[in-house]
């Protein structure tokens, strides 16, 4: 198991924004992360990153611990942020090159091309990240978190804000990914979870409500969309 | 380190501010030195740079604030602090990349200004006749100045996400740290303690190297006052709440 979370607790002042959560994911497979605004889906992606900590409980990447060996998962996990973050000042390829320069990668000119490639960033390499589009911005967040090769892919939704030709581009390069690595990715997309994820978890005011593959969760709810499942568990 | 390191400079050098800084140094410098008839050389008279190093800590407290306030408030603010604490850098590397990479700008500021050096040295009645020993010695005390001053500027912008509230604070620490112990030490109750209070402050080292003397005390209090604020920003990265 790639990522083990063991009973998480999260709290914020008095609010608990994650609730003893628990859940494991397996390389090779895609895992999709539902639930309504304010359920407590970053903050459990912050904590596996190590960007934040956890208030009570235990969770593992790639076999280290978050609070223990927090350089090690680091370096075994690619992230994009909700918000995607950017350095606007930055030319693409600048971007790329200080990213490889952090996780010491060997080769940096050749796999930032390859990133570029992979992310079809090919025609807007040379430009500033501000003068990108969202869509393609995107693309630069995902191909900073791919760059380093990391066995684990956190994505906060990573296509929110594109339009549908770009959100088909980008969840063939997840389904793609999804092959060799874990990625855990959070969205509000229905048809998303359909299309790439293997295994569904649905979380709601902090606690997790469904944790099954898409075909048992259907197969368990007498012919209901996936949609209806949703509201059902999480109104 | 490194990476941020050259990352940072290279936001310097492609936003204007490394060059804005060292004009803008230039200039006043320039003109306090060579113009201004209070402290021009020329009309001082005397083979001496000593109107170069008594203004040019006061242009580095505006200067040095200037420069750091967006290092760390800017990445807090944009959400980038994210894209580096979720990487492999501790929170030292981050601190010690930001650091260096603004002292680096102070250092560009002060290469230049060896022409002044050299221009007195030559407009000497007789050439040469210029203490080169206390001119070296202030250099070294502006470098050590400039350091400390920058150290207070990376912890002010670590302190909030708004760049000018970094700014205002770390031109205010940065005045204390310079003159105020200085000041407070004229107190009339505080007299008795009066030596002791002016060693805090940056003033008396830095009048003590611009002698020409390099006292290992001098260079301790430099290093531990960087030291000081470095790891405080440290304790501040560590302890984000945000």
């Amino acid at each position: 198991m790639s990522i083990q979370v063991k009973n998480i607790t999260k709290l914020y002042d008095q609010q608990k924004a994650v609730d003893g959560i628990s859940f494991s994911a397996k390389s090779g497979s895609v895992l999709g992360f539902l639930g309504p605004n304010g359920a407590g889906k970053s903050t459990t992606m912050k904590i596996l990153t190590c960007y934040i900590s956890q208030t009570s409980g235990k969770a593992e990447v790639c076999g280290f611990d978050v609070n223990e060996n927090p350089m090690d998962v680091r370096r075994n996990i690619g992230y994009l942020p909700e918000h995607n973050p950017l350095y606007l000042d930055l030319y693409v390829k600048e971007a790329l090159d200080f990213v490889a320069g952090v996780h010491q990668i060997e080769n940096k000119k050749q796999r930032i091309q390859q990133v570029i490639e992979m992310t079809g960033l090919g025609d807007e390499q040379n430009k500033k990240i501000n003068a990108l589009s969202k869509g393609y911005r995107q693309r630069v967040g995902l191909a900073q978190a791919i760059l380093h090769d990391p066995k684990v892919l956190i994505l906060d939704e990573p296509t929110s804000g594109l339009d549908p030709n770009q959100i088909i581009g980008i969840r063939k390069l997840i389904l793609e990914l999804g092959k060799t690595k874990t990625v855990i990715l959070s969205t509000h997309i229905m048809q998303e979870v359909e299309a790439i994820c293997d295994q569904i978890i649905i979380i709601n005011k902090g606690k997790i409500v469904a944790d099954d593959t898409l075909k048992n969760l259907k197969d368990n709810s007498s012919g209901k969309t996936l949609e209806q499942i949703f509201i059902g568990l999480t109104n | 380190m490194l990476t941020i390191l050259s990352k940072d400079l290279s936001d310097f050098f492609n936003s204007l501010v490394a060059y804005i800084t060292i004009g803008i140094f230039l200039l006043v410098t320039g003109l306090f030195l060579w113009v201004f008839p209070d402290s021009s050389i020329l009309d001082y008279g005397y083979a001496g740079l000593d109107s170069l190093f008594n203004v040019a800590p006061y242009i580095f407290m505006f200067l040095i604030p200037a420069v750091t306030m967006k290092s760390l408030a800017e990445e807090r603010k944009e959400g980038t602090y994210e894209l580096l604490a979720t990487r492999p850098l501790s929170e030292w590397q981050i601190v010690s990349g930001k650091f260096l990479a603004s002292f680096v700008i102070v250092l560009l500021t002060l290469i230049p200004t060896l022409i002044y050096y050299f221009t007195v040295y030559n407009l000497g009645a007789t050439p040469g006749n210029i203490d080169s020993g206390a001119v070296i010695g202030s250099y070294i005390g502006l470098l050590l100045l400039g350091a400390a001053f920058t150290s207070i500027g990376i912890f002010a912008s670590s302190i909030s996400k708004n760049q000018i509230i970094s700014f205002a604070i770390a031109v205010f620490l940065c005045f204390f740290a310079f003159s105020g112990f200085d000041s407070f030490s004229q107190l009339l109750s505080l007299q008795s303690v009066g030596s002791t209070i002016t060693a805090f402050g940056i003033n008396e080292h830095y009048q003590s190297m611009s002698r020409g003397v390099l006292d290992t005390r001098d260079l301790v209090y430099f290093l531990s006052f960087i030291a000081l604020f470095l790891v405080l920003t440290n304790l501040i990265l560590r302890g984000r709440k945000w």
